[in-house]
């Protein structure tokens, strides 16, 4: 919190001076080592390549961010549906959580071309391996929250003549909540990572594509501002899922400060 | 006067017949109206009781019979209040209080159309625990104890005719847990519920109980039965008086000795 006397709220600054203190200090290594454009190029080099390609990255960014943006969709219906599934039972959980975790140790560049010769290069793949990509924190948060609802709660309501479904809805999905806003911050990222390795192997346009073709033509700085972007992307989809998960259970954040 | 509770000869084993066994031929009965207590050492079968009574378990040999009918899935007529409040967070305390009437078969059709009334009897039933104007605050905004007593208006909106409480004093500190004892003691006074209390503490047990069942340790069965002659209304001082203590004393040393016995 910040001090009650008037002045600069240190705490809030942070994240802006230690932005602005990396890109200082990267600006005058730079300079200063004399590291030539092709390493290494300056902040202001890459800002100059943003303006100088802007077209070409925002056309680029758009497509990434919509690539991203379906195939974290389709994880987040996919992940939540499976996850109150495997979540339900035992007998559910006991059978498919082994094949999850296998599935999850598959490396996703490797998936990429199978999704080639099954859906052709572009979009498509680079939805479908955001999405691979993105599931699995999904269910396993959401299975989680479902799996750790008190005994103690569970008997009252069975007692009361509750079925399994009153259980779940009642008491479960909504306690399972917290742990599925809070997965979404790190399935978004994940989704990023996904799309834009389809992108890389796979694509005709977006900024895994771009950055593709820029690196071949040794054009260092346009790199650079593929990776300017997929940052910026980044964060800003990361600050939307925080600022969701807070509006959507805040309950369960006040709980921690102010509990009993 | 007739039973409301009677368990008969109850064995009752966990997970297969090599599993252990929690209770053996386990017979007690409680009259209707009457507050009765389980006291005995630890692990003796005491949550195994609650559960058998409510339904949960199934008991392997013997009987349960309940209101005049043996026991053969959950009893939507009881009411339970563990040690664990166990509010949902989510909800308002007077949400957390309607929760079982959005479960019991009874009431669940007439909940939305009789909202207000339903409201009327959570306001109601907060004010009998001292809990008067909370039931807009969320769970965790509650003291433990208060929590607590939220708990007991949760497991009393049904209107059960049987309130089986496992050890919900256990966790509060002494000064919460005497005021809560006056609120049950007050409650059973007014509501005229059956009231089973599993609890190892053994002056809770005979200041609110009409009879108190001493369980052996496991396998658990009930190794002596005592009648509590006080008069009611009681009051707390009584709890400093020679007879209370010599009753108290008592059941120490049986409990003493079913542990010697395991």
């Amino acid at each position: 919190m910040s001090t009650p006397r008037a002045g600069i709220d240190w705490v809030k600054a942070a994240p802006w001076l230690y932005t602005a203190t990396l890109f200082v200090v990267w600006e005058a290594a730079v300079r200063a080592f004399d590291i030539p454009q092709y390493i290494l190029p300056a902040p202001t080099v890459i800002a100059g390549a943003i303006v100088q390609y802007w077209s070409a990255i925002w056309k680029n960014s758009l497509q990434t961010l919509y690539t991203t943006l379906a195939g974290f969709v389709l994880a987040v219906v996919g992940g939540l549906a499976l996850g109150i599934l495997v979540g339900w039972s035992r007998f559910i959980y006991a059978g498919l959580y082994p094949l999850m975790v296998g599935f999850n140790a598959i490396p996703k560049v490797a998936l990429v071309p199978v999704l080639v010769i099954w859906f052709g290069i572009g979009t498509i793949p680079a939805v479908l391996t955001a999405f691979l990509i993105a599931f699995f924190p999904i269910v396993v948060n959401v299975a989680t929250g479902l799996a750790t609802i008190e005994p103690e709660m569970e008997d009252v309501l069975r007692a009361l003549g509750a079925r399994k479904m009153d259980i779940m809805l009642k008491v479960g999905i909504p306690r399972s909540m917290p742990y599925f806003f809070g997965s979404l911050k790190i399935a978004i990222t994940l989704a990023f990572v996904g799309s834009v390795i389809s992108e890389t192997v796979a694509a005709n346009s977006g900024l895994g594509h771009m950055m593709l073709g820029a690196q071949s033509q040794f054009n260092v700085p346009l790199v650079f501002a593929g990776l300017v972007m997929l940052a910026i992307e980044g964060i800003v989809m990361y600050a939307i899922m925080a600022w969701i998960e807070m509006r959507m259970t805040g309950w369960a954040h006040r709980s921690q400060t102010m509990g009993a | 006067m007739q039973p409301l509770v009677t368990i008969e000869h109850v064995d009752m084993r966990y997970g297969g017949p090599e599993g252990l066994l929690a209770v053996q031929d386990l017979t007690l009965s409680v009259a209707k109206g009457e507050f009765a207590a389980v006291v005995g050492p630890s692990g003796c079968g005491k949550s195994t009781l609650m559960k058998l009574v409510t339904g949960l378990y199934i008991p392997q040999g013997g009987s349960v019979v309940v209101a005049g009918e043996r026991v053969t899935k959950p009893v939507s007529i009881v009411g339970m209040a563990f040690q664990n409040p166990t509010m949902l967070p989510w909800r308002t305390t007077l949400d957390n209080i309607l929760l079982p009437l959005e479960v019991v078969q009874r009431h669940r059709g007439r909940l939305r159309a009789h909202k207000a009334e339903y409201v009327a009897k959570a306001e109601a039933l907060l004010e009998t625990v001292g809990l008067k104007g909370f039931g807009q605050k969320f769970p965790w905004q509650l003291s433990g104890g208060m929590q607590q007593r939220a708990n007991l208006c949760r497991a009393l909106i049904h209107e059960p005719d049987l309130l089986m409480l496992d050890e919900p004093f256990g966790a509060l500190d002494s000064f919460t847990r005497e005021e809560l004892w006056c609120v049950i003691r007050d409650l059973h006074a007014a509501q005229g519920v059956t009231i089973v209390l599993v609890t190892h503490d053994l002056r809770e047990a005979v200041f609110l109980a009409d009879r108190i069942f001493v369980m052996s340790a496991r396998p658990g069965r009930v190794i002596e039965e005592r009648k509590v002659p006080f008069a009611r209304p009681r009051d707390l001082e009584i709890m400093y008086e020679k007879e209370f203590n010599d009753v108290v004393h008592e059941l120490r040393g049986s409990i003493a000795d079913a542990r010697k016995a395991a």
